[in-house]
């Protein structure tokens, strides 16, 4: 075959360390026809919004768009699991003719009719930005009827990028958190926003919190309830995972009742420890936090580190490649993989931005590829010319990796094992080690011959 | 019949949206490659979620709408999609399957393509409009193949001479194992077949050296052109076949219209009886006996049928999906007397009660609640009253079947919590063989795991 090349309009979002001088371009639309590894704002609002056990999803269009995201993230609830049935107005040609409005507030009325939930979101999806239904004033009404909020989420699709519909998201969120007005602080207490307990992550974090004495306000929106937000905004420090998609909502918790935030990741041993530190050290005038969170730190450490250790020395020089959704987790993969012995010779995003890329040319080695915003020819092509052993990524990056006899290992929203925290780490390393050294690249074609 | 409530909103739907049946069959053509013309998030979705039970690549290209692209009209995205693609893919074909977003703006697809000869000499560009607020997934399909065949046989090719005795074979969504099966029987019979689509080989290939930007496989297109020389062709679906009645018009009508190639039409090739229907057909056609080999299949069917006759009498079944899966597996089960007690669909076509009541057998027909445009949720509350031994039908009844209690036999599409979804056989008699062993042995199976006793033996 003829080997793959970049697309003009694409060439300044592909970077490799070393030898390209250029700053990366971000931000920036999927050029039409790339077959980008983005989906759209619909997604993005979704993405956040998703664990909210006790809310109502409404997904306001035809039904592609409820259809594809029915039950397909692993957010887990320990109560209610409404955020696992898949709601759509389902909208026909008529109702495209004569608008949804109608039909949407027959539907928002019924289901809250019958499955009482505490709030209910509505997402405005493609086509209802076209025919012109005023989505906020159905909610309004439906509002005022039921008692409960209902919010609309403005998540056309076309409307810009995922990045969009994280915006939206956190603007319905916000409108739920602002209703509030007791505004004394509680002591010791935080907010974790953009944790979304998978395979249940948030369990995993919240107790790290509650052993070194803090107490969790609200989750936004791991195993999320909507009464948790009526409380978050007395929380004094708002402490932000996945800085793209809700570091928006901290920057308004800010402005509006003075909670100050800091970004952590909660991926890998490093980064864990360095968030619960920071944390401890906001509340410097609790010495006691802080001691109690080294000895958590040391405790867990020392836990996981023999099983690790074992791990690395299998995985020592292997090759991995990292494409995931936000660039912040690109960071913490990257330390991560070096922790096993693993070095990171492709890393990309679909939303990073130009200080996430200037960190990741910073932390990346000689001859790394950087990529924003790729698609399956590009991923293709340099797994293949870095040979790489291991790709990490998601359900669209799977069959890349395994066709060209790459060990795979699922990083996004779909997985259904935690890596969050230390136990996390030893999942992350047991599911990598389980990968690469499978005897089955053995057989497959490209390998064979490299052996 | 019609018991279960209505509700506005669908709630856990049993069917996707038109353009991911179109997005399919575009990756049964070779050299082809779909773009949707739309949001990428269609895209990004549909190629996940085709993933999900293929597990292989499905790339889908997207126009890629912005706000402005949806005020001034999409014409200047779909060409440069059109001409990235191009440049990337090298494809013979570009299948544009429109979206809501599109149709509602109102885009004039041909017009915008009719600008593009310079591309057009190269790569043939097929437009199937698939706007998702108008029938499901399995519009979409029967569109895109229709669309595909309107465009490689024009009418002007009407004056060239029958030289080649092809079937064109016209199968419907199958899967992977059903399409290779087709082709087998075809090999055996020493005919020649078009079959359209077919992903078998695209979206199930071995491992790979290099990287194939797309696949190798699928339906040649010069043989897709040549579909206008056959000597007939055949439609599987009896819900297709009804729709094509009213005046729709089918791959194979418009082969019919167009040049007078003899249309048959039959439902999906499930059980001993609609496979006798099918290979009687194929018999009738290419004036060949049917192999010796598939007698023998037919055969030990039967014998199977027999020796497993008392684990599956009067036994009650849920069955879901597509509205012609529905109704061919619905056929079979009664075949071998289990009592279809609740068949459903996302589909809307109007004919499902129809094709069930030909299908079915008079005496269990007042026992069978048939429900069209039903969601989960609305068959979870029909089935619970119906007392059901078991669910048959895609993935997507998994949380139905576990809320009821009932194993789940796996079979249409998508798979998505199994390996080898792809590779299911449904058709024939070897098709029906597996279906048979595989309802008999978790009938089996879940005797044992509720019996306290745990005997070994049957």
């Amino acid at each position: 075959m003829k080997s793959i090349s970049i697309l003009e309009d694409r060439k300044t979002q592909v970077f490799r360390k070393g030898s390209d001088e250029f700053d990366i371009s971000c931000d920036k639309k999927s050029l039409a026809g790339s077959v980008s590894q983005r989906a759209c704002v619909f997604c993005g609002s979704r993405v956040v919004l998703y664990p909210i056990a006790d809310a109502l999803h409404l997904v306001h269009g035809p039904i592609g768009c409820a259809s594809y995201t029915w039950d397909i993230r692993g957010a887990l609830s320990s109560g209610p699991e409404l955020h696992r049935m898949s709601f759509s107005t389902d909208l026909s040609e008529t109702d495209i003719i004569y608008g949804g409005e109608k039909k949407l507030e027959k539907a928002l009325f019924e289901l809250i009719d019958i499955y009482h939930p505490k709030a209910a979101f509505v997402y405005a999806t493609c086509i209802v930005g076209i025919i012109g239904d005023d989505v906020a004033a159905v909610c309004k009404k439906v509002e005022a009827k039921t008692g409960i909020p209902v919010l609309p989420v403005h998540s056309e699709g076309f409307k810009g990028t995922k990045k969009d519909g994280y915006k939206a998201a956190c603007d319905a969120l916000f409108n739920l958190i602002d209703r509030n007005r007791e505004d004394k602080k509680i002591p010791l207490s935080i907010n974790i926003l953009g944790e979304f307990n998978i395979g249940g992550e948030t369990w995993i974090i919240k107790d790290y919190y509650r052993r070194m004495g803090i107490d969790i306000l609200s989750v936004m929106t791991g195993d999320g309830r909507v009464k948790d937000f009526g409380l978050s905004h007395r929380a004094c420090l708002n402490v932000v995972q996945c800085s793209g998609s809700l570091t928006y909502l901290a920057q308004k918790m800010e402005a509006a009742y003075g909670i100050p935030f800091i970004r952590v990741s909660y991926f890998g041993i490093e980064d864990t420890s360095q968030a619960l530190y920071d944390v401890a050290s906001f509340f410097r005038d609790r010495p006691d936090i802080m001691e109690k969170t080294a000895a958590l730190v040391q405790e867990e450490v020392k836990a996981i580190l023999p099983e690790l250790r074992e791990m690395k020395t299998d995985l020592t020089g292997k090759r991995a490649a990292v494409y995931v959704g936000g660039a912040f987790k690109a960071f913490s993969l990257i330390k991560a993989l070096k922790h096993l012995g693993m070095a990171v010779v492709l890393v990309g995003s679909q939303t990073g931005n130009k200080e996430d890329y200037a960190l990741l040319k910073d932390m990346c080695d000689p001859g790394t590829i950087i990529l924003d915003d790729a698609n399956p020819l590009e991923l293709a092509k340099y797994v293949l010319e870095k040979d790489a052993h291991l790709f990490i990524g998601g359900v669209k990056e799977r069959p890349i990796a395994y066709k060209l006899g790459l060990g795979f290992c699922d990083h996004n929203h779909e997985r259904k094992i935690p890596l969050a925290g230390f136990e996390g780490m030893i999942n992350f390393a047991r599911e990598v080690h389980e990968t690469v050294t499978s005897p089955v690249w053995d057989l497959v074609p490209r390998k064979a011959w490299n052996r | 019949m019609n018991t279960a409530k209505s509700y506005t909103a669908t709630r856990n739907a049993c069917k996707m949206c038109t353009p991911l049946g179109a997005a399919l069959v575009f990756h049964g053509i070779e050299g082809a490659i779909p773009l949707l013309h739309g949001s990428q998030g269609c895209s990004t979705y549909m190629r996940r979620y085709l993933i999900s039970h293929f597990k292989e690549p499905v790339d889908i290209a997207s126009s890629n709408f912005s706000e402005e692209t949806a005020i001034f009209g999409g014409g200047a995205n779909l060409k440069l999609a059109i001409e990235n693609l191009t440049r990337q893919y090298s494809p013979e074909m570009i299948g544009i399957a429109t979206t809501c977003l599109s149709e509602t703006i109102g885009d004039d697809v041909p017009m915008i393509l009719e600008g593009m000869g310079h591309v057009e000499d190269r790569v043939s560009l097929v437009h199937v409009s698939t706007p998702s607020y108008s029938g499901t997934h399995m519009d979409g399909f029967h569109h895109a193949v229709r669309a595909v065949v309107e465009h490689c046989n024009p009418v002007s090719n009407r004056t060239r001479h029958k030289t080649r005795k092809a079937v064109n074979l016209f199968p419907g969504m199958l899967s992977n194992e059903d399409l290779r099966h087709l082709k087998e029987i075809f090999e055996d019979l020493n005919s020649r077949l078009i079959l359209l689509p077919d992903y078998s080989e695209r979206l199930e290939g071995p491992s790979w050296v290099e990287y194939h930007a797309i696949q190798k496989g699928g339906t040649p297109i010069k043989d897709i052109r040549e579909m206008n020389l056959a000597g007939a062709s055949i439609e599987l679906g009896t819900i297709l076949a009804g729709m094509a009645e009213k005046g729709e018009k089918t791959a194979g009508s418009v082969l019919k219209e167009r040049f007078d190639i003899p249309l048959m039409s039959m439902g999906i090739p499930m059980g001993v009886k609609a496979t006798d229907l099918f290979f009687s057909a194929l018999a009738e056609i290419t004036s060949k006996p049917v192999p010796e080999k598939y007698k023998r299949q037919r055969g030990r069917l039967i014998d199977a049928y027999v020796d497993g006759n008392k684990y599956v009498s009067k036994k009650r079944a849920v069955v879901y999906g597509e509205e012609d899966f529905v109704t061919a597996m619905a056929g079979f089960l009664a075949e071998i007397g289990i009592i279809p007690v609740l068949c459903a669909s996302g589909g809307r076509s109007g004919f499902l009660k129809q094709a069930l009541n030909q299908i079915l057998p008079q005496n269990i027909q007042n026992q069978v609640h048939v429900h069209q445009c039903m969601d989960f949720t609305q068959m979870e509350e029909a089935a619970r009253k119906l007392a059901p031994d078991f669910a048959i039908g895609n993935s997507k009844g998994y949380t139905l079947s576990r809320n009821l209690k009932i194993p789940l036999v796996r079979a249409g599409f998508p798979i998505h919590d199994r390996v080898g979804g792809a590779r299911i056989l449904h058709i024939g008699y070897r098709g029906t063989q597996q279906l048979f062993d595989t309802i008999v042995n978790t009938l089996l199976q879940n005797r044992q795991d509720t019996s306290t006793v745990g005997y070994a033996y049957m």
